[in-house]
């Protein structure tokens, strides 16, 4: 194969090669290399870490089904790492097809830490308006949310009393897609409440929040699947996360060569003849 | 009329709720929050129109069998059958083990993860055909990419510690300053275009007229 | 809450400040007071309606020294009187009765001093720059490619006969680059009926839908091409991001349009649709103010409008003397802000943080 035929290469080789090596590390775990938390993501520990025992927080699960690779794993390690410190959780959703996954969360790591939902923790659901929910639970979270995923009247549920707005909880742990998510949580609830706050977000996003990083609005931060593997290194309990790391090595080192294959390919193009 | 009233409405909700973020007052405030739960309410009720038009679309391409009418079918199927799953099974729809819950995890929830895993392919496909290492920009651009591609994955650290210090230093100063630069010059465009909308200078997306 | 006597001891151990708190709505009053070495594990707060009794409030943990007294129970405008009682019982200890405090509510919130500064300073220079134009100055403004473009795109496919795909973003109606996109299709949807091209616009939101089509039919009533208008035009898709992705695909492989116009907020898509429109040869303009979609615009699209520019457009397009007046008012305070950020480093690295913290909004 010489450089021009590499110019006109098939894009379905490059889709096979980036398959192959995704799924092979998945099946037989190679292990290339262990993963070294961040600074960032040992700001998102060390907040929810120094929080008093019991203490009430509120997660929102701003995702859906389409990035439950990068976001499903850090929520699941963060309501982890929440119950083992037995916090009391309050669970939102904002985009309408993340209360299932927030039930499956909450469900799945409830049963492992022996937490009974509506005492412990409990999952209000979805509700649309993006900001304007931010904004109206300001108000009354109670007026927002008046009954939670399974229809019960929050003012039924043991975990809910007592709580009317931000003002009572310690901690707001967001794990988001995009929008509604970090940057309007920061805009609507931190800047103007002054609720710490800590998110797990895609890798493609979390450049983005930086600057709150920088400025202490977000006091950790999570950036994808590679983010979500350091924080489940540092509740010590490796799980989704961890297992994906290897794949994404490979895959990250095979688009770097992939620049350069497809820069090589350009050079070796010949010139166009001049008339 | 017809052109002056949404104007007018416009102005005075744009003015009212630009003053109510800095009014704390309940003679404000009270009405802020109530305008704030009407536009959910709005929201919620644009769905119904959303649906009659999807299914006044399909609906008319199956009877007209035009180009690939059986996949209207399909689409037609999946949107009445989740929708009438999810009322038979009422609030009961989020329990486990529910026919809803059944879909959502069998069908929606691998195949909307399957788009977004797309994207891994598409970029590497993009990365092979369209970056092109055609000025001293681009160069920087380039190296500036590997370093991040490969700090930001254990196998950075594992060639060397040097390669995430550098991606996060990349990450926390060049790409935040730039980051912050756009971001600034993104947020006086919003404030520009929105203060057009609530003074009536732009009223091209009204109805039949240009702007001011 | 433990019960206590009714009448508790005026003078106390150590003073209790009670202030109405600041830049609320009223109904909360905030205590401060400096706990003494030897504090009681819990204080109860009790307070009093002027000529009233007292009554516990809440327990407070020994330690603290500030709280924030928000009770449903608390009017606007009456006279309150606050002191801590410890717990367990010690009067020698409790703090003194604080002054009375009568809670109000603010008309301004001074925390938010600073956003009102530099969006009043933007509504002077706007009002100045659009007296400007009335009075017939002009502005002139550099040349952006992509909008250039645009006319010639919708030429492209005119010539090809093919059509012209316009994406307004995955945003719902309230979203500012979706509103901007709806007022760049109007001016698109007056070439598309001026040439006669085929126009397709897919929408995941039925209020932008709704919009879109109004805009649409509004256009081609503009160049007198009502006739021309098909209602079919805009369509609404599904909400579901993923979903639309793939619909809009689908759309752009089985129809081919030769040109793709993808003008809003875009998230994770970006690429899937900037990949599929190349792989169908369209020419394919992108803007959007979503900075961590940007790079793939710029890599996957022949031309890209990047944050402001994509705002700037619709005034570009119009050339309309007002709009272009409200754009030179943005530069003018970007310049403003320039000099002030430079200024606040200077003084931060001189050891005077004081400009960067008036600017802090937390």
């Amino acid at each position: 194969m010489n450089l021009e035929s590499l110019s006109r290469l098939d894009r379905r080789w490059i889709f096979l090669a980036v398959g192959l090596l995704v799924i092979l590390p998945l099946a037989f775990g190679f292990h290339i290399a262990p993963v070294e938390p961040s600074p960032r993501s040992r700001g998102f520990y060390d907040a929810i870490e120094k929080l008093p025992e019991g203490s009430t927080v509120l997660l929102s699960g701003d995702y859906d089904p389409s990035t439950i690779a990068e976001n499903y794993p850090m929520h699941l390690a963060a309501a982890r790492h929440l119950m083992r410190r037995n916090m009391k959780i309050i669970a939102l959703a904002l985009y309408p097809a993340g209360p299932p996954l927030t039930d499956q969360v909450l469900h799945l790591v409830g049963a492992e830490f022996g937490k009974k939902e509506g005492v412990d923790y409990v999952n209000l659901g979805y509700k649309t308006g993006n900001e304007l929910v931010m904004s109206s639970m300001g108000s009354s979270i109670p007026r927002t949310f008046p009954v939670d995923r399974r229809g019960i009247p929050v003012a039924d549920i043991p975990v809910m009393k007592g709580i009317h707005n931000y003002e009572q909880f310690s901690l707001l742990v967001n794990v988001s897609a995009g929008f509604p998510g970090t940057k309007e949580w920061v805009q609507q609830v931190v800047s103007r409440y002054h609720l710490p706050m800590v998110a797990g977000v895609t890798a493609v996003s979390a450049p983005e929040y930086y600057p709150y990083l920088q400025t202490g609005q977000l006091h950790g931060l999570l950036g994808g699947m590679a983010g979500a593997a350091e924080y489940e290194a540092l509740i010590e309990r490796p799980a989704l996360a961890m297992r994906g790391m290897d794949a994404q090595s490979l895959a990250h080192v095979f688009i770097a060569l992939m620049i350069l294959l497809g820069n090589l390919a350009f050079l070796g193009k010949k010139p166009a003849r001049k008339a | 009329m017809k052109r002056e009233i949404p104007i007018l409405i416009t102005l005075i909700t744009g003015l009212f709720c630009l003053v109510g973020f800095f009014v704390p007052h309940p003679f404000v405030r009270l009405l802020y929050d109530d305008i704030q739960q009407w536009v959910i309410v709005i929201v919620g009720a644009t769905y119904v129109l959303g649906v009659a038009n999807l299914l006044r679309i399909n609906m008319h391409q199956v009877s007209q069998k035009s180009p690939d009418w059986p996949y209207k079918i399909v689409l037609l199927a999946g949107l009445l059958g989740m929708m009438a799953i999810g009322f038979s099974e009422g609030v009961r729809y989020a329990d486990d083990g529910s026919k809803f819950q059944w879909m959502y995890n069998r069908v929606y929830s691998p195949m909307s993860a399957t788009m977004f895993a797309l994207l891994a392919f598409f970029i590497a496909s993009a990365a092979f055909r369209a970056f092109r290492i055609r000025s001293f920009e681009a160069l920087l651009l380039a190296i500036a990419a590997f370093i991040l591609m490969i700090g930001r994955v254990p196998i950075g650290n594992a060639i060397h510690p040097i390669i995430p210090a550098a991606a996060d230093w990349l990450m926390e100063v060049p790409q935040n300053a730039a980051k912050r630069g756009i971001l600034i010059g993104a947020a006086l465009g919003v404030m520009a275009t929105g203060i057009r909308l609530i003074l009536g200078m732009e009223k091209t997306y009204g109805s039949g007229e240009g702007s001011s | 809450m433990t019960v206590l006597a009714v009448f508790a001891a005026e003078a106390g151990a150590f003073p209790l400040e009670a202030k109405d708190t600041p830049n609320d709505g009223g109904k909360s009053v905030t205590l401060t007071w400096a706990p003494p070495a030897e504090h009681p594990a819990h204080w109860t707060l009790v307070r009093r309606e002027r000529g009233g009794a007292f009554a516990p409030v809440a327990t407070l943990d020994g330690a603290l020294a500030r709280y924030v007294d928000e009770a449903a129970a608390l009017t606007n405008g009456a006279s309150y009187e606050y002191q801590l009682v410890a717990d367990p019982a010690d009067p020698p200890r409790d703090s003194e009765v604080s002054l009375p405090v009568v809670p109000s509510p603010d008309w301004l919130d001074s925390t938010k001093a600073n956003v009102l500064v530099v969006t009043g300073l933007f509504f002077i220079v706007l009002f100045f720059t659009i007296n400007q134009a009335h009075r017939g100055r002009r502005w002139t403004f550099r040349k952006i490619p992509g909008l250039v473009a645009i006319e010639e795109a919708i030429g492209r496919a005119t010539e090809m006969g093919k059509g012209v795909l316009y994406i307004p973003g995955v945003q719902d109606i309230d979203d500012i680059q979706t509103i901007a996109s709806m007022i760049l299709l109007a001016q698109v949807s007056r070439l598309t009926a001026k040439y006669e091209t085929k126009l397709s616009v897919p929408t995941n939101s039925p209020a932008v839908y709704t919009v879109a089509d109004e805009v649409v039919k509004s256009g081609y009533q503009d160049v007198g091409r009502a006739d021309a208008y098909q209602g079919d035009m805009v369509r609404y898709l599904t909400s579901e991001q993923f979903a639309y992705v793939a619909a809009v695909n689908g759309m752009m492989l089985r129809e081919r349009p030769a040109a793709n116009l993808l003008l809003g907020a875009f998230f994770a898509e970006s690429l899937l649709l900037a990949e599929t429109g190349h792989s169908i040869g369209a020419i394919q303009i992108a803007g959007t103010a979503n900075v961590h979609q940007m790079p793939f615009f710029v890599v996957a699209c022949d031309y890209t409008l990047i944050g402001e520019e994509y705002y700037a457009a619709s005034a570009l397009l119009s050339n309309d003397a007002l709009l272009l007046g409200s754009l030179k008012a943005a530069d003018t305070v970007k310049l403003v802000l320039i000099i002030v950020i430079a200024l606040g480093c200077v003084l931060a690295t001189l050891g005077n943080p004081s400009l960067g913290n008036w600017f802090s909004t937390q």
